[in-house]
């Protein structure tokens, strides 16, 4: 990116002052290395987000963005109701509610050596990865509905996990206004088989050790400790979550006319919050968030079936549970005034400041653990939320390393064999189905995801807590 | 014009988290089915598809290039809910309407190798056209 187009303000913060059509500035949140090696497509779609109806304050991109569909990826955007603010499909995703859970197992580094690659396989073989691969749960009509109304809680209900376990999920594991009727037969007929997959493409398990502490205060908190094994999922509402993106998007591509909205580019398409449509998206994407909150339920409950085959004292609590492709009502002071304002996050992390009475009671005081997802041989990372971050971003912070490399490139660079044989080297153990997905997935395909949080711990919006680095993964 | 530029054909090209689908062909039929072939191959080795079973599939859209969206939206449907995959297409486009039919077999793990699932065709770099040379072009970028 041209850095002459930005100005830069103290903390890893980039301003693009409003030009031409923007109703706001956009804010990029960055070092100078990352903003430099940012394809320029991010400038071009921060910036058209904020020519869009109702936006509030800035639009902002995260310290990982890249170039995403009308939104960039790593993309935070506010809009008011009252303003005729909108909401767009292309401003959540179609991996609704996509993101990362993260689970104490209660054990050490020590306790799982030689077991590694016995628990590998038991992952493997028990947690469906891939495409092609199906859940043991299948859903039809009312039960289907139940799902999409109970999320975690339904999932719970079931059988599947612990009613402590939604503490610590988002929303307590049931995302509200969720309408399953909005949701089409279409989209529920595409979920029918997929409750407790993976998916493909940069989702995974995996298994990681706490390498680095970085807060004891905030660490002791979490309950982390140096050496402790922890599991974290990545992955989202699988086909329910595409379809309702992909029928959205065109409904709102198509009606944005009417609504006399000017787009800059077509993928923005949206509708105003309070039209019929929009009420009808925000009512169908709820569903799918309860759906993505369900799918990553029933994972945790395999993932315990397959400790328990191998390591029978490990205990498995959620740590938490955080989306990163959401719109979200919420309330937020802008200039000493409360107001309720819906969030759209595209690529980007919830990260609520300390006290925060939508933290669960026992991490409050330390914020709102924000799970960073790196790559397959490099690192993840767990941050908080800062007050800070409140007024920054919207209370919003980076999630993942996001890529560096198209997968055009990545796959004509490396073999899968040789990615999984490298990474055996470093004591990784990786196990999928598709050689070409691991060339596709290849560890410096993504930014340097330490970069990237050391990018958003120093511009304010999330603070480091510790790093976890991969013990074994399971690619999706 | 050389032979070879002037026969139907399919490419990837980058996008920065995705990947690009292209079909090239003689006429606006041949680019979509080009464009689904391209779409495939992003999944797997469209050869190791056998033809064994045939789908057939309608849509209709206010313009050429939201119908091309559609179409590939409507195979990623199939292949998502009946666990195909498809290798040969056969389309027909008339006045913003589509008819076709996707030929090929349910998805053998072992065998096809899946690398990714498309979740779904995307109006980025979305463009239906007759290109100078006298050949159509279908592209849009789809999200894996």
């Amino acid at each position: 990116m041209d850095l002459s187009l930005l100005t830069q303000h103290e903390g890893c913060r980039w301003e693009i002052a409003p030009r031409g059509n923007m109703r706001v500035p956009a804010v990029i949140f960055a070092s100078r290395q990352l903003i430099s090696d940012m394809d320029n497509k991010v400038y071009d779609q921060v910036t058209n987000v904020a020519m869009l109806p109702g936006i509030v304050k800035a639009s902002y991109a995260m310290p990982d963005a890249h170039w995403g569909y009308g939104f960039p990826i790593g993309g935070v955007a506010a809009f008011d109701p009252d303003e005729g603010g909108v909401v767009s499909a292309g401003g959540v995703g179609f991996d609704i509610s996509c993101g990362v859970r993260t689970l104490h197992t209660g054990l050490d580094l020590a306790d799982i050596e030689g077991l590694k690659n016995d628990l590998a396989d038991v992952l493997f073989f028990r947690i469906p990865a891939g495409l092609g691969s199906t859940g043991r749960v299948h859903l039809e009509h009312d039960e289907m509905d139940a799902m999409l109304a109970g999320g975690a809680r339904w999932a719970v209900s079931q059988g599947y996990g612990i009613s402590e376990d939604l503490l610590y999920i988002e929303e307590e594991g049931c995302m509200p206004g969720a309408v399953p009727d909005a949701v089409s037969d279409h989209a529920k007929k595409r979920q029918r088989d997929e409750m407790g997959t993976l998916g493909s493409g940069n989702h995974y398990l995996e298994v990681q050790r706490v390498a680095e502490v970085y807060d004891s205060v905030a660490s002791t908190v979490f309950g982390l400790h140096e050496n402790e094994i922890v599991v974290s999922i990545h992955c989202g509402s699988r086909g329910l979550g595409h379809q309702i993106g992909t029928e959205f998007l065109k409904k709102m591509a198509v009606a944005t006319r009417e609504y006399g909205i000017d787009l800059p580019d077509r993928e923005l398409a949206c509708a105003p919050i309070s039209s019929p449509l929009g009420q009808e998206y925000l009512g169908a994407m709820r569903a799918g968030i309860n759906c993505a909150l369900a799918n990553r339920q029933i994972i945790t409950h395999l993932t315990r079936e397959a400790f328990a085959s191998v390591l029978p004292r490990a205990g498995l609590r959620v740590l938490y549970d955080v989306s990163h492709n959401t719109c979200k009502e919420e309330q937020h002071v802008v200039d000493g005034i409360g107001r309720r304002l819906f969030v759209h996050r595209k690529g980007a992390t919830r990260a609520l400041g300390p006290g925060n009475p939508l933290i669960p009671e026992a991490l409050r005081a330390a914020g709102q653990p924000v799970l960073i997802g790196g790559s397959m041989g490099t690192a993840s990372y767990i941050m908080t939320g800062t007050a800070q971050g409140m007024t920054l971003s919207f209370g919003s912070a980076c999630h993942g390393a996001g890529r560096a490399m198209s997968r055009h490139q990545a796959n004509r660079r490396w073999r899968g064999r040789q990615v999984i044989d490298d990474l055996a080297r470093q004591g990784i153990i990786i196990r999928s189905l598709s050689a070409r997905g691991v060339a596709e997935e290849a560890p410096e395909a993504y930014k340097d995801v330490t970069a990237v949080v050391d990018a958003a711990d120093a511009a304010g919006i999330a603070r480091k807590v510790v790093k976890l680095v991969p013990v074994a993964c399971i690619k999706g | 014009m050389e032979q070879g530029h002037t026969e139907a054909r399919w490419e990837h090209f980058p996008h920065g988290a995705d990947i690009g689908i292209r079909g090239i062909g003689r006429s606006k039929n041949e680019a979509f089915e080009q464009a689904a072939l391209a779409m495939t191959q992003v999944i797997t080795n469209a050869k190791q598809v056998a033809v064994r079973e045939a789908v057939a599939i309608a849509c209709q859209a206010p313009d050429d290039e939201i119908l091309l969206v559609d179409w590939l939206n409507a195979l990623v449907y199939e292949m998502a809910t009946r666990h195909m995959l498809f290798s040969r297409f056969n389309v027909h486009v008339d006045d913003h309407r589509l008819d076709g039919t996707a030929f090929g077999e349910h998805i053998d793990r072992q065998r096809h190798q899946p690398a990714v699932e498309v979740k779904a065709a995307t109006y980025t770099g979305l463009s239906v056209g007759l290109n100078p040379d006298g050949l159509w072009v279908a592209q849009c970028v789809v999200d894996v």
